[in-house]
């Protein structure tokens, strides 16, 4: 019980604490956990014990206007690896209700989606996006999520550098996402905290933040954390000052930690003063804040996996990983999520041996978890066809690749990779309504998402103006208003 | 099936490389053909001697090897422009990147042909992808070369492509093509390229106003020496700012015999440049423009062709504002000449060339002129034209057949031709994935499979 008391209560519970005062209209989020946060001892001053208000930046996000309706008709891919012809989707209160053929039953007032010739698949998550924290535009006084100063910055949070204008989520929306994760860049060993978003448009980070969603630490592998560090004549300048790094990092919290059990359990002497820095990798120790791990080379993951080891945490995934192909058996006999990019190579040294079947060939282990993320404002648009391109690689070796079980790359994988595979994710009763409606098979090129619902509510319509929003940078630029090719500016 | 078999079958590697196969006589039958300007159902490409012998709907010619494309796709190898195809291997690594230069003395006269690796392994992995020939060119700030994923991108390097040209010309571009053997230049120096907007004020001094100016002037400069030559190797002329090789290699630009890709992003400065061309009698290609469908009715009626890619539609700056998806559709209604780029400088990423056209179609550009945009425009605007980028006879034998619809991801190309010269279908990076394929956890370690 010591965990639990170092950790007080869950995210989910505090997240709908703050979801209290808007539940009208907003979607909630059910306590996966009944902890209490009852202790006996008189409180520390505000600010300095983590268990007396662990999410001090909660969300306010509220769903958008939401509508009951049925999706039927299409070519359903539910993320879960079920292709349904003819398909019925039932959503209510902004969760899906159900799913099935043709023959479920369309409860009344339920709007009526007509989606044939058309294809549904859950919203697509990014697990690896800088949206917001490398917006456009990368202009000088935008550059804000690489706090490159030292090679661990594990006491920095994404969100807080998170600008919600960034045109960006507006482009990422009208290609299907409605989930991301936020995360720093890549020059230190524990870059800081990422945070999991909703893609809806919002004046504040904490209107889009996803509630319940656990915080994920960045961590990097490899070049990036040498080159930069080891440019600056400071360590880590090489592969095993990484590894010396990482292993002096997680013996500090796990001090750390062990004097907040001790106090918390005796109560005797004065409290430890808090360090943000040991807080998010005592989190990792006591399994609140999962590992996402940038990690290129296969003999860098393996070590990472001991490494993991020695501490007693857990990979939750390895990103960017391009060998993750040479160790497919171990990360499947792990548990641990690789994502990956399809297309890209070649721009370092631990990206030369990247192959384009690296999913094909992660996912047909079992009990894998295949991703494919896009680290890129552009990329994040075309994840489908990403993972079409996947296909086609593992395809062109004979591997049977069934469509709607690559559908589940880009959605039920990348939910598992970022621990709200309880929320979103697959098209499942009882999960969050997000859904998009494509006008194509999306493993086309010619695909575009129609419509985009977050929890039930449309938050982007290719064909009604109104529901293609503009972030307040997009006012009044040049070229606002005009149409190109006849097609306005909201569907840029 | 039978197709595969007959590539990966007896025929060995080594014997499917070399050159005496151009000579034999083939028949693509049976496939749609896309001959870069029409579609053909059912069509018969000939092919010998490297070159396209006819294409129609005749039965293959008696002796001919026949290929069967019933129910593929036929199409011309596709063109990667603005590539860095065979000038760089691994972008973070200097010492194999041939395409920038830092040389002060050596700007304009900066020839990448020199550069060129024909052995270098990102060609099989663009061919695979229906790359069959590229406009390699100098790397120029403000252009789309270099690694710029956002995870790097605050230590990649200097401007936005990882790279600051030290002048007003990164050099001259080469074609290439991607066939196996020894020599892939087909013609050196065919354009000088140069940046314009905040890269090229960048090289000037930090405004836009002085580049011109100084344009301007260097054009200035390389007439009065080509006037001149004799008084400038007596060391009778008044002293010139660029050296005597960048003179001369300007010399072509400054009347107009050879293109100047100028690198552009913002409308307003891609008036400027219409202008700046229009004044000094200068043929200009623009590369980027993606604001130019603001534009686009000057810039067709100035018959100035456009390098784009289609997929630029977020304001990575404050020059590129505009930039929308249908930018490709906007220009291309409007007459202008549009050929599409690839991805990232196109080196590794040139294969997602032909995606970049199907999203240029999805976002309401005409599927042929998309496929145009890849084959034959390339070719025009490089004054290529009949020579490669489309099946007709007489232009060289770069012949794909594609599983399906040549711009779907899904789609494989299952054998390609350049030159008349099948290709092998491998690359470093399958030969990797072969490794691997059944686990890597075999007794033996994977390094004694090759």
């Amino acid at each position: 019980m010591r965990l639990r008391r170092l950790r007080g209560p869950s995210l989910a519970v505090l997240a709908v604490l703050a979801l209290g005062a808007c539940a009208t209209t907003g979607t909630d989020t059910p306590a996966a956990d009944g902890s209490s946060n009852a202790e006996a001892r008189e409180p520390l001053a505000a600010g300095l014990d983590y268990a007396a208000n662990p999410d001090p930046f909660p969300s306010t996000y509220r769903g958008l206007p939401r509508q009951n309706m049925a999706i039927v008709g299409g070519t359903v891919f539910d993320g879960a690896g079920r292709k349904i012809e003819n398909g019925v989707v039932i959503v209510t209160d902004g969760r899906i209700a159900a799913i099935g053929d043709a023959s479920t039953p369309v409860p009344s007032g339920h709007q009526v989606v007509d989606a044939r010739g058309r294809f549904v698949t859950p919203g697509i998550i990014d697990v690896h996006s800088h949206l917001g924290v490398y917006p456009s535009p990368g202009v000088s006084g935008m550059s804000d999520g690489n706090e490159a100063t030292s090679p661990n910055t594990a006491q920095v949070w994404a969100e807080h550098s998170l600008w919600p204008q960034d045109p960006g989520f507006n482009t990422a929306r009208a290609g299907g996402v409605t989930t991301l994760q936020i995360l720093p860049g890549s020059a230190n060993l524990f870059g800081g905290r990422g945070v999991t978003v909703r893609n809806v448009p919002s004046v504040t980070m904490q209107g889009m933040k996803m509630p319940g969603a656990p915080y994920g630490l960045k961590m990097a592998c490899g070049e990036n954390p040498s080159r930069v560090y080891g440019g600056r004549n400071q360590s880590p300048a090489t592969g095993m000052g990484n590894m010396a790094g990482y292993r002096a990092a997680f013996i500090a919290a796990r001090e750390y930690k062990a004097k907040w059990d001790k106090w918390r359990e005796d109560g005797e002497g004065s409290p430890p003063t808090r360090n943000l820095q040991l807080e998010t990798l005592a989190g990792v120790l006591d399994g609140t804040v999962l590992v996402q791990n940038h990690c290129y080379r296969a003999d860098e993951m393996a070590m990472m996996i001991d490494l993991s080891k020695e501490f007693g945490y857990k990979v939750t995934a390895f990103h960017h990983a391009i060998e993750a192909y040479k160790i497919a058996p171990l990360l499947a006999r792990e548990g641990i999520c690789a994502d990956m990019w399809t297309g890209w190579w070649g721009f370092k040294m631990e990206a030369l041996d990247a192959v384009e079947a690296n999913a094909a060939l992660v996912d047909a282990q079992a009990n894998s978890c295949a991703v494919i993320h896009s680290d890129d404002a552009e990329l994040t648009q075309r994840l489908n066809q990403e993972t079409a391109a996947a296909v086609a690689a593992g395809r062109r070796i004979g591997m049977n690749i069934p469509e709607e079980r690559a559908i589940s790359w880009i959605t039920l994988n990348p939910a598992r990779s970022l621990g709200i595979a309880d929320q979103t994710g697959s098209l499942e009763a009882g999960k969050r309504a997000d859904v998009v409606i494509w006008s194509a098979n999306p493993l086309s090129v010619y695909a575009r998402a129609d419509q985009v619902f977050i929890d039930g509510g449309l938050a982007f319509d290719r064909t009604n103006p109104a529901y293609q929003p503009v972030s307040d940078f997009e006012l009044g630029q040049p070229g606002f208003g005009a149409s190109a090719a006849n097609v306005p500016q909201g569907a840029r | 099936m039978r197709l595969r078999n007959l590539i990966l079958g007896a025929a060995s590697l080594a014997a499917l490389a070399s050159p005496a196969f151009a000579q034999d006589l083939t028949a693509i039958t049976g496939g749609r053909v896309l001959t870069g300007t029409s579609v053909i159902e059912n069509g018969t490409v000939v092919i010998q001697n490297g070159r396209v012998v006819s294409v129609g709907t005749g039965a293959a010619p008696s002796g001919a090897r026949v290929i069967d494309a019933r129910g593929k796709v036929v199409a011309p190898g596709f063109v990667a422009v603005d590539s860095g195809l065979g000038g760089s291997e691994i972008s973070s690594v200097n010492g194999s990147d041939d395409l920038s230069n830092g040389a002060n003395s050596i700007s304009a006269s900066f020839d990448v042909s020199y550069g060129l690796d024909p052995w270098s392994f990102t060609l099989p992995v663009a061919r695979l992808g229906g790359i069959t020939r590229a406009i390699v060119v100098p790397s120029h700030p403000g252009g789309s070369g270099g690694h710029n994923h956002q995870d790097d991108s605050d230590f990649a390097g200097v401007g936005e492509g990882g790279y600051q040209s030290p002048s007003l010309f990164a050099g001259q571009a080469a074609i290439i093509h991607l066939a196996a053997g020894n020599d892939i230049l087909v013609k050196p120096r065919v354009a000088m390229v140069a940046p314009f907007g905040e890269a090229g004020a960048g090289v000037s001094g930090g405004s836009r106003g002085a580049e011109f100016t100084q344009f301007k002037e260097t054009l200035t400069e390389v007439r009065l020496y080509a006037r001149n030559r004799a008084a400038y190797d007596r060391g009778d002329l008044r002293d010139l700012s660029l050296s005597r090789a960048d003179l001369e290699a300007l010399i072509p630009v400054a009347n107009g015999s050879m293109p100047l890709i100028v690198t552009v992003h913002r409308a307003a400065d891609i008036q400027q440049v219409l202008r700046l061309a229009r004044e000094e009698g200068v043929k200009v290609i623009l590369d980027g423009a993606e604001e130019g469908w603001m534009v686009a009715d000057q810039i067709a009626a100035a018959g100035v062709p456009v390098l784009l890619n289609p997929i630029s539609n977020l304001p990575g700056n404050l020059e590129t504002r505009a930039s929308r998806m249908q930018n490709a559709a906007a220009l291309d209604a409007a007459g202008v000449l549009i050929a599409i780029k690839g991805n990232e400088g196109s080196i590794h990423r040139a294969r997602e060339t032909r995606y970049n056209a199907g999203n240029a179609v999805s976002h309401g550009l005409p599927y042929d002129a998309a496929i145009e945009a890849i084959t034959v425009n390339p070719a025009k605007i490089f004054g290529m034209a009949g020579q490669f980028g489309e099946l007709r006879a007489g232009a060289a034998a770069d012949v794909v057949v594609w599983s399906g619809d040549p711009l779907e991801p899904l789609s494989i190309a299952e054998t390609i031709f350049i030159g008349g010269q099948e290709q092998a279908p491998t690359s470093r990076q399958f030969l990797l994935r072969d490794r691997y394929r059944d686990g890597g956890e075999g007794a033996m370690p994977p390094a004694y499979s090759r």
